[in-house]
């Protein structure tokens, strides 16, 4: 394939139109009607829960640090504390943005409102970028949300598990969208009615910021950045190891998740942590499934998927050589063998739906 | 207006759906929490994904892809990243069989 073109409005995005890949029909699993119904419930309880949880901890932990402060004593309860501010909120921004994590729509707003402040990303953009994650997942020039791009920059991977790049690309970003609302490249999927949004969410950003900023420059401490903003750098290493796991060293331009994401068997604080998206093919096969259910998505397909990983180790240890030698050869990624029991992996691109439009048909 | 014989009652679970195609078109026919029958076009306006693998909840049909929700009884879109309304089909009641009336 050569050199990628990752840009939205680029040579291979365009490409990915033309073929047909955009409009292709994806792989899923086969898994009878009135099961999937049962998973795809949605219930207020586990989300409630874990949110209660997530916010006692975080209130007790900054409290403690902040009671500490500026005492060394205090750094376990601040990395602690950023962990869930710094990576949680990655998987609440996430889940609640699907609409899945609650069942009642409010309760799913307000969190993912939170959440995308906390993990710096502008709510009424990153909602839609999502949307084509999931529709071109990991089709170049397409998908947004692309961790690692080919040939992969493996510095810019590292910094970013203390939040670097995603920082330093956020700040002028929504300064942009507070000035002028979205970008050019985010105009190619935000709709045009959700501009004005996007300006008003980033204003209320940038004020927030400016407003801890100045405590900090009154109180002649960095204490409330302690608080606000700097656990989005120094608690962003568990996303960032648990996101790279999601699609790293896999393949792109497929169109079965099976070939570009991976399932990992994970510790239980990191499945709270990351709210079961360890279980990312199947996430990704059925997105409306809520969390809370992945685990018994997982049992009823199993045997039609590649073989999980069983722990973050030993999926560093398939991934991580595979994006060295992704370095040297971008064509390269890990293609897992299937189970007897599987499916075979869709190389096709197509399953005909009367209305759509096929590829190549104007040709 | 042609009325067309789509499927027997007992096809759709209360609270639920199924696909229907017919003459080149893909549909979608619900079976209201009260028992009612509606029709509407088959792919979610967002993005061409059949809805038939959604979920229905109360009156609300939810894309199976991206939650774009719409009122089926009357094709509004009533989340994003659904914008615009759902085409519906009038449908009637003769015996055991559930007919769809096509423009």
């Amino acid at each position: 394939m050569g050199k990628r073109d990752y840009s939205l409005l680029g040579a291979d995005g365009k490409r990915a139109v033309e073929s047909g890949l955009t409009a292709a029909e994806w792989y899923h699993s086969d898994v009878p009607r009135k099961v999937m119904k049962d998973l795809m419930a949605r219930s207020d309880g586990p989300a409630i829960r874990d949110t209660v949880t997530l916010c006692g901890c975080m209130i007790l932990f900054a409290g403690i640090g902040i009671t500490l402060w500026p005492s060394w004593w205090s750094a376990p309860f601040w990395l602690a504390y950023g962990v869930l501010y710094g990576s949680a909120s990655d998987s609440r921004w996430h889940e609640c943005g699907h609409g899945t994590a609650f069942k009642t729509p409010w309760m799913n707003n307000v969190v993912y409102e939170i959440a995308s402040f906390m993990i710096m990303r502008n709510s009424a953009t990153w909602r839609w970028s999502h949307a084509r994650h999931h529709s071109e997942t990991y089709l170049v020039g397409r998908d947004p949300e692309i961790a690692v791009m080919r040939p992969p920059e493996v510095a810019k991977l590292v910094l970013n598990f203390f939040g670097i790049m995603d920082v330093i690309a956020f700040f002028p970003r929504i300064l942009s969208n507070a000035v002028s609302g979205p970008t050019a490249e985010e105009r190619t999927y935000v709709p045009h009615n959700e501009w004005g949004k996007v300006q008003r969410v980033a204003i209320i950003h940038v004020a927030t910021y400016g407003a801890t900023v100045g405590l900090a420059v009154w109180m002649g401490s960095i204490l409330p950045l302690m608080v606000i903003g700097l656990p989005r750098m120094y608690g962003a290493w568990h996303h960032v190891m648990t996101g790279l796991l999601q699609h790293g060293g896999l393949a792109d331009n497929v169109i079965d998740h099976r070939l570009n994401s991976r399932t990992v068997y994970m510790n239980p604080i990191s499945r709270f942590i990351y709210w079961n998206m360890n279980y990312h093919v199947e996430h990704h096969m059925f997105p409306m499934v809520p969390y809370h259910a992945l685990p018994r998505l997982h049992e009823a397909i199993r045997d039609d998927l590649p073989p999980p990983n069983r722990s973050i180790a030993e999926a560093f240890r398939e991934m991580w050589p595979a994006i060295r030698r992704q370095v040297l050869n971008e064509d390269y990624y890990v293609r897992r063998a299937l189970p007897p029991t599987a499916k075979p992996y869709r190389e096709d691109l197509h399953q005909y739906v009367p209305g759509v439009t096929q590829p190549g048909a104007a040709e | 207006m042609p009325w067309i014989d789509a499927c027997s009652r007992d096809d759709i679970d209360v609270e639920d759906l199924i696909r229907w195609d017919h003459a080149g078109q893909t549909f979608a026919i619900y079976r209201s929490p009260e028992g009612e029958f509606y029709a509407t076009a088959g792919l979610c306006t967002h993005e061409n994904v059949h809805l038939c693998d959604g979920l229905v909840m109360g009156h609300l049909i939810e894309c199976p892809k991206h939650n774009g929700q719409f009122d089926y009884r009357t094709g509004e879109a009533r989340r994003t990243p659904a914008c615009v309304n759902l085409r519906t089909f009038p449908v009637k009641i003769e015996g055991d069989r559930v007919f769809v009336e096509l423009a």
